[in-house]
Order: structure tokens, then sequence, then C-alpha cells
């Protein structure tokens, strides 16, 4: 396989991040001491004690990490490396631990980590790395060292229950004008607002109405053309994403979860379909719902990729002519390994386009876009770290490239802007799209 | 309250075509019934960028650039948002407020409908506007919003301090406050979430996060003196005025009342805690174990447990009935009492509670037809539309709103009809 090129490979440069710079400097052993035993006895139960008590540092999960992999299989990236260098030690030490050592920490759980379980897969006691990682999270949280980025993102979740301070005039008037721009192609389509009894709620992340408005006008135009009865909330409770999740502030993510849910159950919908994203579905349907003392959602999420199957499954879609420009598809975590939508991904690809072209490994295989988990979110100090932690995925792409790939579909609004920066700086020269983004150009419009 | 006393409870049937609406404009939007049954109305697209409302085939006397979330008040007057020339508003029966705004939403009713609140933003800052009146302060942004119980005066919480992207340590400061008829509180919060005004106006409650970690109730500004490790929305006992919240501790969840544990019992959730008129049932909605749901009155909860979820929670005002919907997979069930009704449905709306406290009924759907239910009897119509029943003053009648084959019906039918 060919070498992917580097553009003007970069010194890694000391990252100066506010919110673990100041953080740190308010720290003391004996703070860290108490917040890692409050964590250790209040939150965690057996799952933790089992974990570690398991691994055998058999490193047969290394290999699955794509920053291992990337980083010249350098130990300190491997999974139970990285596990070794935070909350073993932190155990080890009975929580007392410098501040330095939890810069370290902060660092390795943020930003060196995606959450994306693909090495739990190679685990021969399914030890869950990302959730060992999760609790390192949790006491950064306690301690209040959290890069800065992500941080007032979970504050703009706070104040806004949405990830991007979107206002609560800005999103009816968002959906109001690309309602009316949509009407210009479909006369009499509407963006029902709080349309009580719909069948459907659709829930999208707040990116949407504050840079890519155009993804909601697609949706609705789909929504239009396959005849849907839905709706979508004028108030909060609109957008299904959650950075708390991956900062272990779970209060917050109880919190937007709770709204997002009782939205959906305000408007007497069935089910709630979300846009391609994959970090909001593995917060609605495992991690936040169950912070609240639901095992299961109340209100049953459908993934776009799901919503997509069914609606082409049942010819509601009618297509003009199929996609032509060969495509390969990326797995998202969440979804695949994560929510099994592998095969109903596939079914979607092929009735939308001509040639698909599978990458490898793929489904629950696939490697991490490296964004996810919050990784993306942490900004661009750690950029550089990012995509060169995630050389293999340049490598997976352009193996897929070489057999004629020329875009990438990728049903997840982070794989997106992760896979972008990969391929920029690895000079990959392909295309990346949404289902959505296909579906629309290709489907039948009126005349 | 409403009087219903003056409502016709005696003619049997009215009927208003809606079909027709179609031929007449570009697009007929989904019907609202009025909260007496004697009109139906709906936001009609006339032309490009030119809306109206019908109201029983009439449309008001002015078209808007754009017009949504039409509502009736619970006096029966029609309300919706509407713009012209960039401007929006609040129309009530086609007339709009004098007063323009750059955006208004969130539309909050009194339960009489004499008072009408929204929220509204113009040149970029927010304020609450009650019956057309802007409070005389404005903020840079309002998040949450309530209505007094008479709905004579509003809340919201109000941003108070500048604070630029990414500037996180200044917003740990603390940056919000809740303002109540635009007067913002002298505290500052990192959070402030819903919020409940008393009765008599005197007092506004909120939840607040005093730093990232620690959530309390503060009133009138003021915080409790205990901290927690999170809590929901509180109410104001009916009566003495307390404040009441779930809260929660040491990984469980309890009502706390003025900062003090009101409740024994410990629960894996609590919240939509409701009294009765005299403030002596407080329901709430709790889950006991992990994944199961119920209600408990008093802090003792049913017997009865359901697996996916339990809302709309209901209490009588002499405390009596409690009510409740409840979802077994993807069906809902009806429990009042803590018993079950024995037929299930693909929907639910809110129960209704009679005047006798002793009835109640809802709307129901299976299979996307509509009807309602009364004390565990369905009435036996497959309607295209229903809106929730309404008992008469004397509980011994029913108004029933539908559409059935395109025409809009009010009904008046004997409660007996129904439950036999
Ligand atoms: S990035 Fe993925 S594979 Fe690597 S350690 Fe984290 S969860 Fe495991
Ligand atoms: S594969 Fe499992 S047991 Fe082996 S080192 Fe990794 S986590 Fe530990
Ligand atoms: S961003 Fe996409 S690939 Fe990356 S972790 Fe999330 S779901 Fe996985």
């Amino acid at each position: 396989m060919a070498e992917p090129a580097t553009k003007n490979p970069v010194e890694e440069q000391k990252v100066v991040d506010e919110g673990i710079d100041v953080g740190i400097s308010r720290l003391t052993e004996d703070k860290i001491e108490k917040v890692i035993n409050q964590v250790l006895k209040g939150e965690t139960g057996a799952r933790l004690k089992t974990y570690v008590s398991t691994c055998i540092h058999c490193g047969l999960c290394s290999e699955a990490c794509h920053y291992y992999m990337s980083n010249d299989k350098d130990p300190k990236w491997s999974p139970v490396g990285k596990i070794k260098q935070t909350i073993w030690e932190m155990i080890r030490k009975k929580g007392r631990v410098s501040p330095e050592f939890i810069r370290r920490a902060v660092e390795i759980a943020h930003t060196e980590c995606n959450q994306c379980r693909r090495c739990m897969q190679f685990c021969p006691f399914g030890i869950d790395i990302a959730y060992l990682i999760g609790m390192v999270r949790r006491i950064c949280h306690k301690l209040g060292v959290t890069p800065r980025y992500i941080q007032d993102t979970v504050h703009s979740h706070s104040v806004t229950m949405n990830q991007m301070w979107v206002k609560g005039d800005e999103w009816p008037d968002t959906l109001q004008w690309q309602e009316e721009e949509a009407r210009g192609e479909f006369p009499k389509l509407r963006i029902p607002l709080e349309k009580e009894g719909a069948d459907i709620m659709y829930s999208v992340i707040a990116p949407e109405p504050k840079f890519q408005a155009q993804l909601i006008y697609q949706a609705a135009a789909i929504m239009e053309v396959a005849g849907v009865n839905w709706t979508m909330p004028a108030d909060k409770g609109w957008d299904n994403s959650d950075m708390a999740m991956f900062t272990g502030d779970n209060e917050i993510m109880g919190r937007i979860k709770r709204t997002h849910f009782e939205t959906a159950s305000r408007l007497r919908v069935k089910r709630i379909v979300m846009g391609e994203c994959g970090h909001a579905f593995r917060s609605v349907y495992d991690t936040g719902n169950r912070w609240l003392g639901w095992s299961q959602p109340p209100i049953p999420i459908v993934h776009a990729i799901d919503f997509y199957y069914e609606l082409l499954k049942g010819n509601r879609i009618p297509i003009k002519e199929k996609f032509k420009e060969p495509v390969t598809l990326h797995d998202p975590c969440n979804v695949v390994r994560g929510g099994g939508l592998g095969e109903k991904l596939r079914y979607v690809a092929h009735a939308l386009c001509e040639t698909v072209i599978e990458m490898y490994p793929n489904r629950e295989y696939n490697y991490c876009c490296c964004a996810g988990g919050g990784v993306i979110n942490c900004g661009p100090p750690y950029k550089l770290k990012r995509v060169k932690g995630n050389r293999v995925k340049a490598e997976q792409l352009m193996d897929a490239r070489t057999r004629g790939a020329k875009v990438i579909i990728a049903p997840c609004h982070n794989c997106h802007s992760g896979l972008k920066d990969i391929k920029d700086y690895y000079d990959l020269h392909m295309d990346i799209k949404f289902f959505g983004d296909i579906i629309y150009k290709i489907m039948e419009k009126p005349e | 309250m409403i009087d219903r006393s003056n409502w016709d409870w005696e003619t049997k049937e009215k009927a208003v075509p809606i079909d027709p609406w179609k031929e007449n404009f570009s697009w007929v939007e989904e019907p609202y019934a009025s909260p007496d049954g004697e009109q139906v109305a709906a936001i009609v697209n006339i032309d490009e960028g030119e809306f109206n409302v019908c109201v029983n085939g009439e449309t008001w006397e002015n078209p808007f650039e754009k017009i949504w979330y039409l509502r009736y008040a619970p006096d029966g007057r029609l309300t919706a948002l509407v713009s012209d020339t960039a401007e929006w508003t609040v129309a009530v029966n086609g007339v709009p407020w004098e007063k323009k705004f750059g955006y208004v939403w969130n539309t909050l009713f009194s339960p009489d409908g004499k008072n009408i609140a929204v929220a509204a933003q113009a040149d970029g800052e927010y304020c609450m506007a009650l019956n057309g009146n802007p409070w005389e302060t404005t903020f840079q942004n309002m998040t949450y919003f309530a209505m007094s119980p008479d709905g004579s005066k509003t809340a919201a919480v109000v941003q108070v301090e500048d604070f630029g992207e990414g500037e996180i340590h200044k917003f740990q400061k603390g940056c919000f406050t809740a303002a109540l008829d635009g007067q913002a509180w002298d505290t500052r919060f990192v959070n402030l979430w819903n919020m409940a005004i008393s009765p008599d106006g005197t007092k506004l409650a909120a939840e607040v996060r005093t730093s990232l970690y620690d959530y309390s109730i503060a009133v009138n500004g003021q915080v409790w003196d205990k901290t927690f490790q999170c809590v929901w929305q509180p109410v104001i006992h009916p009566v003495t005025g307390s404040v009441i919240a779930p809260v929660r501790t040491g990984g469980k969840w309890t009502l706390s009342q003025d900062g003090e544990f009101l409740w024994d019992q410990r629960f894996l959730q609590v919240w939509h805690q409701t009294f009765n008129a005299d403030g002596k049932t407080l329901a709430a909605i709790v889950s006991p174990k992990y994944g199961r749901w119920t209600v408990a009155v008093n802090g003792q909860p049913w017997v009865v447990t359901f697996g996916t979820m339990v809302s709309d929670l209901v209490v009588s005002s002499d405390g009596s009935t409690i009510a409740a919907l409840a979802k077994e997979g993807d069906q809902w069930k009806i429990v009042v009492n803590g018993s079950p009704w024995k037929d299930t449905f693909d929907m639910a709306w809110k129960p209704v509670i009679g005047p006798d406290n002793k009835q109640v009924g809802a709307k129901v759907e299976k299979r996307g037809k509509y009807t309602v239910v009364v004390n565990d009897r369905i009435w036996p119509k497959e309607c295209d539309a229903a809106w929730d029943p309404v008992f008469s003053p004397d509980g011994e009648k029913i108004l029933l709103r539908t559409v059935e084959n395109g025409r809009y019906l009010r009904r008046i039918l004997p409660v007996t009809e129904i439950t036999g």
C-alpha cells in the first residue's frame, strides 16, 4: 500500500490550554487525593475493580488502537499504556498523585483516546478501556481541569441545552429561514414546529443551525418527498448532542438528555429520528438515558442511517439515478460498533450509489476517525496530535482510494470533521459526504 | 380557572366542515379546537409569503407574511406569533399587539387565559413581554421562562455579565441570574434553570448551580444553606409558600423543602412533584429501582411499576385522585391511584380529572385513529383527530372535540354514554 504523504511535518509544541493550566495551578495533592477517592469510592462499583484485577497486561489490545499503530507502536499510546499512566497509578497511590501527574492524565484522557472501544473487542476479558478513560475524565472534571474548548462547549450545553450557544430565538428563526429557502424548490414544504402528535421528532446537533443550515434544508426536503409526518421543537430539547458525557460532567449530561426526551414526550411523538451523528447516538441510546434511570430510551431513537434504510426499503424516496462517483464507507464507531447499524449502512449505500468500495478493516473493526470521544472538541491546540495519531486511518483511506474510491461517506458529524483534517494533512484528495447530501442530490424533486 | 357553566352543554352536535378549506387555500396546517369547542382554526397559506388563520371557515381580517404557533388561550382567545416586514409580535383574535419585536417565541398563558406572555428579542436584547408590554429592562441573553400562577408576573433566567467565547473561568465565576418582571437578582450564578413563582407573586425560586459541582435552589436570590449533587425544578407549596425541589444526595434522589429533607425515602429518580390545592398531597414521578418507574404519593410509591416511562402526572384538587401515563415497551396505559386501566394505546395524552375529583378522561390513539377514554371505558369512535375531553361543571356531561371525515365535530354526551 502506498504511504500517504504528510504536509509540512511541524514539531509538536507544548500546548497552552487555559482549561488545564489554570485548573492545575489551583490543585494540591490533598485536594487531588480527596477528589480521586470520592469518585473511586462513591461512583465506581464492581466494574472498575473487575477491570483492574483482570487485566493481565498481555497487550493484545495494543494493535487495535489507531494511536498506538500511528505512533510507531510506542507503548505509551497503547490502550493499557494509557490506563497505566492514569487510573491505575491513581488507584495504586490511593489518590495521592501530583498536579503534574494530573496534567498528563488530562491530556491522555481527553486527547489521546477517542473512547471508540475498538480495543475492547480484542481483549480476551472484554475490558472496556473507554470506560476507564471516562473515569479519568470524571476525576479531571471534579478537579476542575478540562481542556478549554470542550469545557466551553459544556458550558454552552449547561446554559442553552445546545452545544453552540444558539440562543432561544435563533433556533426557530433559522428553521423558518430554511423553510422559506426550501420553498423555492418545494413550494409547499414545511418544517412543522411544535406539531403535537406527529409521528417523528427530528433532532439535530447545534453545528447544523449554526454553520450547516443546509443540512436542515436537506432533511426537510427528504421528509417532504417521503411524506413523513414529522416535527421539530421550537424550544430547548432540539439538540441531541452531548459533550458533557465526554467531560465527565454527568449531571449536565443528564439534564440535556432529560430535556431532549421530555421534549419528545411533550410533543407526543412515537419516535425521535436523529441526524447523522455518532456521539449523540451513544448519549441518547446508552449513557445519558441510563444516568437518568431509563434503562432504555423512553422514546425510541432512530439514527438517520436506520431511518434512511426504512425509507429506501419502503420505496419512499424516489431516486432519479444513482450516485455515480465510487464511494467508500466510514463506519462510525458509535453507531456501528456501538449501535449495530453496519449492515443497514451498507444497504443504504448500495441503494444510493453505483459503486461501493469497502475500506479495510470495516464494520465494527473500522478504525475510528480520531475526532470522536470529544477529542476534536478539545480544539486546535491538539489538532496535530490528532491527525498524526491517525496515520493508519490515512493509510486505510489511501488504500480505498487506490482501489477507486473518490468519496468517503461518513454518517457522523465528528467523523466528517476528523476525516477532513486527515485528508488535508495527508493530501488525500477525497470528498466527504453525508448520506443526506447524496439522497438530496439524487432524489426526484418537483420540476 | 375558567367558568364553563355558560358554555353550551345542551346542543348535542355542531359541525364545521374543514375539508373544503383545502380548496380555498394553497395549504391548510393542522387544526386547533377552542377550549369550549365552538371554533376550529388553522394556519392557512394564501400565496407565497402570505398566511392567514382560518376560523370556522372565515379568515382573520388581515393576512401576515408569516404565522406560527397558533394556540387558543384558556379563555378561548386565539393567539398566534405573526410577522410582517421582518417584525414579529403576538396576534390575538387576528389583532396584533401594537408593540413589535425582532422575534417572539414561547407563548405562556395564565390558567384563566387573561394573561399572555412571550419571550421577545429586539435589537439583540431580550426580555419577556406580557400582554404586549415588554419589561423595562432588557438582557443580552435569556434562557428559561416562567409565569406566576395568576399570570400577572413573568420571570426569566438572564445573562448579566459579559463573557467572551472560550472565557471559561469568567463564566464559572457566574454571569447569570434570574429576573422577575425585569428586576434582576444581585446574586450571580454559574447556571439557573427552571423556576417557580409563588401564588402571591412575592417569591421566585430557581434551580441553580453555584460552581460546576454544587447545585441548590435559590429563592429571591438567596441560596439554600445546603448544596446537592443535582436538583430539579422547584414547586411552591400552594398554602405555606415553602419551596420543594427534587435533590440528589449520595447518588440518590429525594424531595427537599427549603433545604431540609422532606421525604425519608430515596429513589433513583424523582421529578415532576405536584401538589393538590391545599398542599396536603404531594405526588411525584419516581424510579424506585433502576429501570422501573412509578408515582410516589407523600413519599410512598405505588406498588405497580413500569419499565419504560411514567409521565403526565395529575393530582385532583382534593388530592384523592392521582393519575399518570405509563409506558411499557411502545404501549401507553393510563394509571389512576396505582391501578392501570385495562387498555393500552399507541399514544395517550395528559389525563383530565373531572370536577367531582373522581372521573378521569384522556385522549388516546390506536392505529392512527383517535378517541377518548373515560374511567377505563373507550368511546367507540375512531376519529381522524381529537382533543382532550372536557367535563361539564356538574360532571354529568362531556364535551368531545374531534375531526371525522373532513368535518370538525363538537359533541356533548352524557358521561354515562361512555362509562355505561
Ligand atoms: S482510542 Fe479507541 S482503541 Fe485506542 S485506547 Fe481509546 S478506546 Fe481503545
Ligand atoms: S487485552 Fe485486555 S487484558 Fe490484555 S492488556 Fe489489553 S486490557 Fe489488559
Ligand atoms: S467521530 Fe465518528 S468515528 Fe470517530 S469516534 Fe465518533 S463515531 Fe467514531
